[in-house]
């Protein structure tokens, strides 16, 4: 119920009253308030999550979601859904087994960028290159956020972290074209910034057979964005606003991320070729 | 090969098969394997058979990939199983760690072979003992068995199916490469007959299951993903509820102590020996796996001898049967433990032996089977009487 300042105090506390929120039934309230940072942008890619899920139409009790360690990976613990959080690296190949050992369950694998393409990442592409049937959503902050905002796989060249405090040499994966080139038969970027356009790609993705990835570029407000001149989550916000450019159909190999450079998302793939338990049956 | 479901009758193959043809009997419908001498012929006969019992059969891309697949097909409501040798058991140690907190009911299998790091790929080793009791991190116990022969590939393969989901935790089979790659006659009964242990499903509607609670034998029932009960599974310490719960000691105390007590209470029910000769023994040889069956010459030419020698064949290596070791020790005069390592079980033996009978360590550092001449030696070496009984004596 809305209210308004003007509303009298009798209504307004009635209307305090109502906490409940659209997706309460979705969540496991006993398990919040959730651990994020304000400005995180983990609230906001689940939140596109659960959105999509009901806008897939799939049957929630049926709906495995399966994470690894790190802030992205403690979204398995807030859905109200079966729900997975194993070890490091290896969220990917536990579903593996679970998709194959129960095909009538839908299973997601919720985590970050250390733990899917870091310690996982020989996991990642293995189940790419397979069209393994599960959906990726990749919450990519450019860093290891739980530990104290460690250099990462995606961590943008010269940016600075707790581990490469004169700047990083390496140069980071780009995972939209990591995953195009494993296999994998959808592959989306956006930003916590795009969410309508992140829910529309998160629900074809849930729907799509084979191997879907979504990628989610997702403010670390605490750790990466303070060391980089992004101090708050509005600052990564408007710098998303200001260096997103959307085109669909892109080819990933030229959407590589630059220290505070220019963002390119969109539908990058959505290929028809048969996933791994359409190929078992031949 | 014809067959399209378990098999049935007396067969002529190796452990390795035997303890393929075991799972298949038992009602393991996933594997999740990687290449590895000398257990490789465990995953090709999946491969090859899996699909006849409409199970799956996946290559991972390496040994973490399939600790973990396996982990998720138990999840996913399937008896599931791997099979590693060292190396690859080295780097299933993690998520081992994983089953056991989650209490994931599973089979892992380590041939073993020499070692340590890659070893002897094609020969015998036993030095994975104390790794399969330790080798994961944390303070926890586990379940292992030792075969001494194909047909004890293809019993001790159903018997850790049914520990894994008695106790709902994963069982090891701790074999050797000379088990697994020994041909012997297999008799494998029809799989209708054997008695295999069901997965306990809760008997209440999800609001009021308690997935990690224990039931009376500290045994929590076991919902599986897609039943509608909405787990929540971690490794991190968690609630009876399955919730994380890392600030607070007396969670950690609960958790951990009940996951002790589960296999430790139910030791009566786990351990498991074979034995012969020890009511009237001065010595007692005690031995697992392929070094079990070695020890049974000397143990005959000894008794020609005259020497009271007793024979241990420890089926369960863990838990250790230490009630009844620290039983004999209070009667016989030492303990010959023959091992293809540098004292692994040994230590235990002498750990429960409590200083009131010796323990004569026969090591071998792998490749090869023990002499029988040694091991006599040892035997004979144990009935001379000394003093010093507390310590190990190692018999070189």
């Amino acid at each position: 119920m809305e209210t308004n300042g003007s509303a009298s105090v009798k209504d307004r506390e009635a209307a305090a009253d109502d906490q409940s929120h659209p997706l309460d039934h979705l969540l496991r309230q006993d398990r919040l308030p959730h651990i994020w940072c304000s400005g995180c942008g983990l609230g906001t890619a689940l939140n596109c999550f659960l959105n999509a899920l009901i806008k897939s139409g799939l049957d929630p009790d049926k709906v495995a979601v399966v994470s690894g360690i790190g802030c992205s990976g403690r979204v398995a613990g807030y859905v109200a859904m079966d729900s997975f959080h194993t070890t490091h690296g290896r969220a990917i190949p536990f579903a593996t087994g679970l998709k194959l050992a129960n095909p009538r369950l839908k299973v997601v694998v919720f985590s970050g960028d250390g733990d899917l393409i870091a310690i996982g990442g020989n996991h990642f592409i293995h189940a790419a290159r397979r069209n393994m049937d599960m959906t990726v959503v990749c919450v990519n902050n450019f860093t290891y956020g739980m530990t104290g905002g460690q250099v990462g796989p995606t961590t943008p060249t010269d940016a600075r972290t707790s581990t490469s405090p004169t700047g990083n040499r390496d140069h980071p994966f780009n995972l939209a074209y990591l995953a195009a080139a494993s296999g994998a038969s959808y592959v989306a970027r956006w930003t916590t910034l795009h969410v309508r356009r992140l829910e529309r790609s998160l629900t074809e993705a849930l729907l799509k057979p084979g191997f879907s990835f979504v990628e989610v570029i997702s403010p670390c407000p605490t750790l990466y964005g303070r060391l980089n001149k992004q101090k708050t989550g509005l600052d990564q916000m408007q710098y998303y606003k200001e260096q997103s450019i959307i085109r669909h159909g892109a080819d990933p190999r030229q959407a590589d991320i630059a220290l505070n450079g220019q963002i390119v998302v969109g539908k990058f793939v959505d290929l028809d070729k048969p996933s791994y338990l359409e190929l078992q049956k031949g | 090969m014809t067959a399209k479901g378990p098999l049935c009758g007396e067969f002529f193959i190796n452990g390795d098969e035997a303890c393929a043809e075991a799972a298949i009997s038992a009602g393991c419908r996933f594997f999740a394997g990687y290449p590895i001498t000398p257990a490789t012929e465990i995953a090709e006969r999946m491969a090859e058979r899996m699909p006849h019992v409409g199970g799956t059969y996946i290559q991972m891309e390496d040994e973490l990939a399939s600790m973990n697949a396996v982990l998720g097909a138990a999840w996913g409501g399937a008896k599931a199983m791997t099979a590693t040798s060292g190396p690859g058991f080295s780097l299933m140690m993690e998520n081992l760690g994983l089953g056991i907190i989650t209490e994931t009911p599973c089979v892992v299998v380590d041939v073993q072979r020499g070692g340590p790091s890659t070893g002897l790929p094609t020969l015998v080793g036993q030095g994975d003992m104390m790794q399969a009791r330790w080798g994961s991190h944390g303070p926890y116990e586990i379940i292992a068995l030792c075969p001494t022969s194909p047909q004890e590939m293809f019993d001790l393969t159903i018997e850790a199916f049914n520990l894994s989901e008695k106790y709902r935790t994963p069982a090891l089979l701790m074999a050797d490469e000379a088990v697994g790659h020994m041909t012997e006659r297999v008799v494998i009964p029809p799989a209708e007959s054997l008695q295999l242990y069901p997965r306990r499903k809760p008997t209440v509607p999800p609001d009021q299951y308690r997935p990690f609670e224990g039931g009376a034998n500290g045994v929590p029932a076991m919902a599986c993903a897609g039943e509608g009960y909405h787990l929540h599974v971690t490794g991190l310490t968690h609630d009876e509820r399955g919730y994380p719960v890392t600030t607070d000691p007396a969670v950690q105390e609960r958790l951990v102590h009940r996951l002790i007590d589960k296999i430790r209470n139910n030791r009566a029910d786990i351990v498991r020996v074979e034995s012969d000769g020890l009511q009237d023994a001065d010595v007692v040889v005690v031995a697992y796996g392929i070094t079990a069956r070695v020890a049974t010459w000397p143990i005959e030419m000894a008794r020609a001898e005259g020497i009271k020698v007793g024979w241990l064949k420890l089926i369960t290596a863990w838990p250790f049967p230490e009630d009844l070791i620290r039983q004999l020790a209070g009667r016989i005069q030492a303990f010959v433990v023959p091992e293809i390592n540098y004292g692994q079980i040994a230590l235990e033996v002498e750990r429960c032996a409590g200083g009131r009978a010796r323990t004569i360590l026969v090591p071998h550092a792998g490749g090869d089977l023990h002499e029988p001449h040694v091991v006599l030696e040892a035997i004979r070496e144990a009935v001379q009487v000394s003093n010093i009984k507390s310590q190990m004596s190692i018999k070189t």
